[in-house]
């Protein structure tokens, strides 16, 4: 929102100002605007700082590995001699682990949304929010180690009922995720559901069906593309975490889609390569640029849809 | 006599057993989507505490982070987030200020740099912060600036991390300041930018506060781009200056809980014990500020 | 907010009826054996804020009841509240009694969803669900009985035919609700509402949001179906509460000593040409002559 004085009011002060002071005033109020723009210019810079960092080492990278070698093969030992670099590994484990996160978080932050939305009462209301608000607040680190210091053997590995378990493994880290995802998902998908027009739940009350009727015949299918928004943000958060699929599902890069075995996804790879020092000048080096280009055009795509996805949910009642 | 009587007329329920008993279903399946938070937290909460709880004396609050159980504390830690976490949060906020004041004052909501930056600051708000790691490593700690892990590439990082979540608060909170602040300034003959620090900036303080304590709870918390930095290590000392080396309280729960000696779970439970008491104090004192500003206005 | 309880239905009835002194204003004898609903002594507060105060009037078969009055007089408030649509706000209480055919509505014997499915209501702006045209009016059939394919089929063609919809839609049925116009969306609504065949309709300034043709088809549409469904309708606009209405109500603010928000309150209720003719109360008097609000 912007407001302009009016003329009158200009010309009064203009008059009363001696020539001198107000010419300063004018510099004065020109430069403070400038310097304002160029920190609104800083966010701007860093992303293309992000860019820049990413883009000419992975160039490098893919001059010394083949395109046919990093999408082609499934497997991955980029820091071992002879090395391979086949991305399929860290992406099957990605998406495993995502899965697991969203099976969780999805159902998990809709229920929560719809109870929140429809059976609330506001003194339930009034604790429940806080309570997903600290959950969401909760550092991923404490995540991580609730995820392979209890999860892991006191829920994954006694309850697991196909077999062995591995002490870090997909299930746990993918479980422990979709929690730390679920408080983001109510909100959301909570928000999605207020904004819907008030007239349209009380047309579907007026016609006489139950709670549970007027949440999966009317709010769910009116919030729908908000939810959708919710989900594919939802995504992009799993598929970005490190911390918590570092510690949980341990570091061995492997093509599998089996939960009960540890894996290294994209995000937990840059964490676990960036740990050992390495040799600047390396292609192992340049392999953290590489997997980091691939996991931000991946969350940047899932980001654009999402916004798309909101726009046009807002025109539908704006 | 007024009302027809029929008898055949009733309100009560025509709900049959099955659409009940779908009610019921749908109910449980909320509750239980409930309680999976609930009861996580929970359980987090005192498995935590109960691991951490023969941790909480002085000597573990005293000692520095350290490679043998016995001696392992958190002192270092703890000063090494506030060295890094405080300058972020302050710097990161005066641009996110300055942000929102030109974004929410000096342009209109359909202009061209408005839709640019808005997209630029979602784009920044989606990446992953590992990634903000690798830009660290790229640029700060290595290559141009080439600060090595000291404090500083870490506070750096962090501050363009949390930017995002800064200056939507900030946008926010002067968006709230209601128009009669601005149009009482302008009938006063006041240019615009004095309109904004006389009367909208001071009026957004409150909201500003609440909402970027918000976005320093993250930077205290954040553990993902700071493992690329340097953190990840046993650091005997405070830092004295921002060109130290350092460890943060995040990192040293996860150095703890990586250590393959079990005696570090508790060390490990116990740092998280500290974290989680230090983001209560910063939230408490977002919460405090919140009902201040309501109270007064 | 489902309870349904165990008085027999005989008792409540009698006991309900015993109230009744037949000592309403606006009904006399041969009206009296229509009557469908009545309220009495109804009041309805947001919190401890007395928003409407002791109305108390009926509604009868074959007719179409106006509610007027200016802005904040609680018209739209007590229209709520012979569905129960009050309920959905947390703060809001009802006094008093509505009875509809004999039952209260806010006893133990009513049950708030089957309520506002025989009592059906059109809202203010047209608010269809962003689904299709079918899908809408199908929405209250599908949950409150069980039809199969073609008996639905039936019950959408023969809401939209009452709400004089089906010519325009019957070749785009599966089309988006949105697509419609205004005064569309507001007949589809109307049609919704008919779909789960209420008793009563209850309309709450349906033409507000529409332009003076649109009005003119939905206040022709009420005509054509008053005869099966009585209708209540809150209208701001004197011309067509006189157009169309048989009786009318006109509510009117008060405000009540220590609060500065004013109470709405029934002033008067009678037959329509009575009304606009020789009102009894100064004030109504003065409202339909356009001297006030």
């Amino acid at each position: 929102m912007s407001f302009s004085p009016s003329q009158e009011a200009i010309e009064l002060l203009d008059n009363l100002l001696p020539s001198g002071a107000q010419q300063r005033r004018r510099i004065y109020e020109r430069v403070v605007q400038t310097v304002l723009m160029c920190t609104s210019f800083i966010t701007v810079i860093v992303l293309f700082a992000v860019a820049g960092s990413l883009v000419p080492p992975t160039i490098d990278f893919f001059q010394e590995v083949s395109f046919g070698e990093f999408f082609g093969r499934t497997e991955w030992y980029p820091l071992f001699e002879p090395p391979a670099y086949g991305i399929w590994a860290l992406m099957s484990a990605t998406f495993l682990v995502m899965t697991i996160a969203i099976i969780v978080a999805v159902p998990g932050g809709l229920a929560a949304a719809f109870f929140l939305n429809q059976y609330a009462s506001d003194r339930v209301r009034r604790y429940l929010k806080p309570t997903l608000e600290i959950l969401a607040g909760m550092p991923t680190v404490v995540f991580g180690f609730f995820a392979v210091n209890f999860v892991s053997p006191n829920i994954v590995q006694k309850l697991w009922p196909f077999g062995e378990v591995d002490f870090y493994n997909a299930l746990s880290a993918g479980l422990v995720v979709g929690i730390m995802i679920l408080p983001m998902m109510t909100t959301l998908a909570e928000d999605a559901m207020n904004s819907i027009p008030k007239a349209l739940i009380e047309g579907a009350y007026a016609l006489g069906p139950t709670k549970r009727e007027v949440c999966t015949g009317v709010i769910f299918p009116s919030a729908l593309s908000g939810i959708i928004a919710s989900i594919v943000i939802s995504l992009s958060r799993a598929i970005g975490e490190t911390t918590i699929v570092l510690l949980a599902a341990g570091a061995s890069a492997k093509f599998t889609l089996n939960p009960a075995e540890s894996v290294q996804t994209l995000a937990s790879f840059i964490g676990f390569a960036g740990i050992g020092d390495q040799e600047t000048d390396s292609t192992g080096y340049r392999t953290i640029f590489a997997v980091g280009t691939f996991l931000f055009i991946i969350t940047f795509i899932l980001n654009i849809i999402s916004i798309r996805v909101v726009r046009r949910f807002r025109e539908v009642y704006e | 006599m007024s009302i027809i009587l029929d008898p055949s007329v009733s309100l009560t329920s025509t709900v049959d057993g099955k659409r009940r008993r779908k009610d019921m279903l749908f109910l449980a399946l909320l509750w239980f989507g409930i309680l999976l938070a609930v009861v996580t937290l929970v359980v987090l909460l005192v498995d935590t505490f109960l691991t951490g709880r023969s941790r909480l004396n002085w000597e573990f609050l005293s000692g520095h982070t350290s490679p043998f159980a016995e001696d392992a504390g958190v002192q270092s830690a703890i000063f090494g987030s506030l060295w890094v976490v405080l300058p972020a949060g302050i710097s990161s906020l005066l641009i996110a200020i300055g942000t929102a004041a030109y974004l929410e004052e000096f342009t209109k909501p359909e202009s061209k740099v408005q839709a640019f930056i808005n997209l630029t600051i979602q784009t920044l708000a989606g990446v992953p912060s590992i990634v903000y790691g690798i830009l660290g490593l790229a640029f700060v700690a290595r290559g141009p600036l080439d600060w090595g892990f000291t404090v500083r590439t870490a506070s750096v990082v962090l501050a363009m991390m949390i930017l995002p979540v800064m200056i939507v608060a900030s946008r926010e909170a002067i968006r709230a300041v209601p128009s009669s602040y601005r149009e009482g300034a302008f009938a006063l003959g006041c240019s615009r930018w004095q309109c904004v620090r006389q009367q909208v900036l001071p009026a957004a303080v409150p909201g500003i506060a609440t909402g970027s304590i918000l976005g320093v709870s993250r930077a205290l918390g954040e553990s993902a781009p700071l493992i690329m930095l340097g953190a990840l290590a046993y650091v005997s000392s405070n830092p004295t200056g921002f060109g130290d080396y350092y460890t943060v309280l995040p990192l040293s729960i996860y150095k703890y809980a990586t250590e393959a000696d079990s005696e570090f779970q508790y060390a490990a439970a116990g740092a998280i014990i500290v974290l989680l008491a230090m983001l209560l104090v910063l939230n408490f004192t977002a919460i405090v500020i919140r009902d201040r500003s309501r109270k007064s206005l | 907010m489902n309870e349904t309880t165990t008085p027999t239905a005989q008792s409540l009835i009698a006991s309900s009826l015993s109230k009744g002194d037949g000592n309403i204003p606006g009904v006399n004898s041969g009206r009296a054996a229509q009557i469908v609903m009545e309220a009495r002594d109804l009041s309805v507060y947001y919190g401890d804020f007395l928003a409407v105060r002791q109305a108390t009037f009926s509604i009868a078969r074959n007719e179409i009841t106006a509610f007027i009055g200016p802005s904040g007089c609680g018209k739209s408030t007590i229209l709520r509240s012979l569905n129960r649509m009050n309920d959905l706000i947390h703060s809001a209480r009802v006094v008093g009694t509505v009875l509809y055919r004999g039952i209260d509505l806010y006893g133990p014997l009513a049950d708030p969803g089957e309520v506002r499915r025989r009592i059906g209501m059109v809202f203010q702006k047209p608010n269809p669900f962003p689904k299709s045209i079918y899908d809408n009016v199908a929405f209250g059939p599908r949950v409150n009985e069980k039809f199969t394919k073609s008996e639905l089929d039936g019950v959408v063609e023969d809401s939209l035919r009452k709400a004089a919809l089906w010519d325009e839609v019957k070749d785009r049925l599966k089309a988006s609700a949105f697509s419609l116009s205004g005064g569309q969306q507001q007949r589809l609504c109307i049609a919704r509402a008919l779909a789960v065949n209420p008793d009563v309709l209850l309309m709450d300034e349906p033409c507000s949001a529409l332009d003076p043709i649109a009005t003119g088809r939905i206040e022709d549409l009420m005509r054509e179906i008053k005869s099966e469904y009585p209708i209540v309708i809150v209208t701001h606009n004197m011309q067509q509460a006189a157009r169309v209405s048989d009786m009318t109500a006109f509510f009117s603010v008060e405000s009540t000593g220590d609060t500065n928000r004013p109470t709405g309150m029934l002033v008067e209720y009678d037959r329509t040409v009575d009304m606009f003719s020789h009102p009894h109360d100064e004030r109504t008097l003065s409202y339909v002559s356009g001297r006030m609000g």
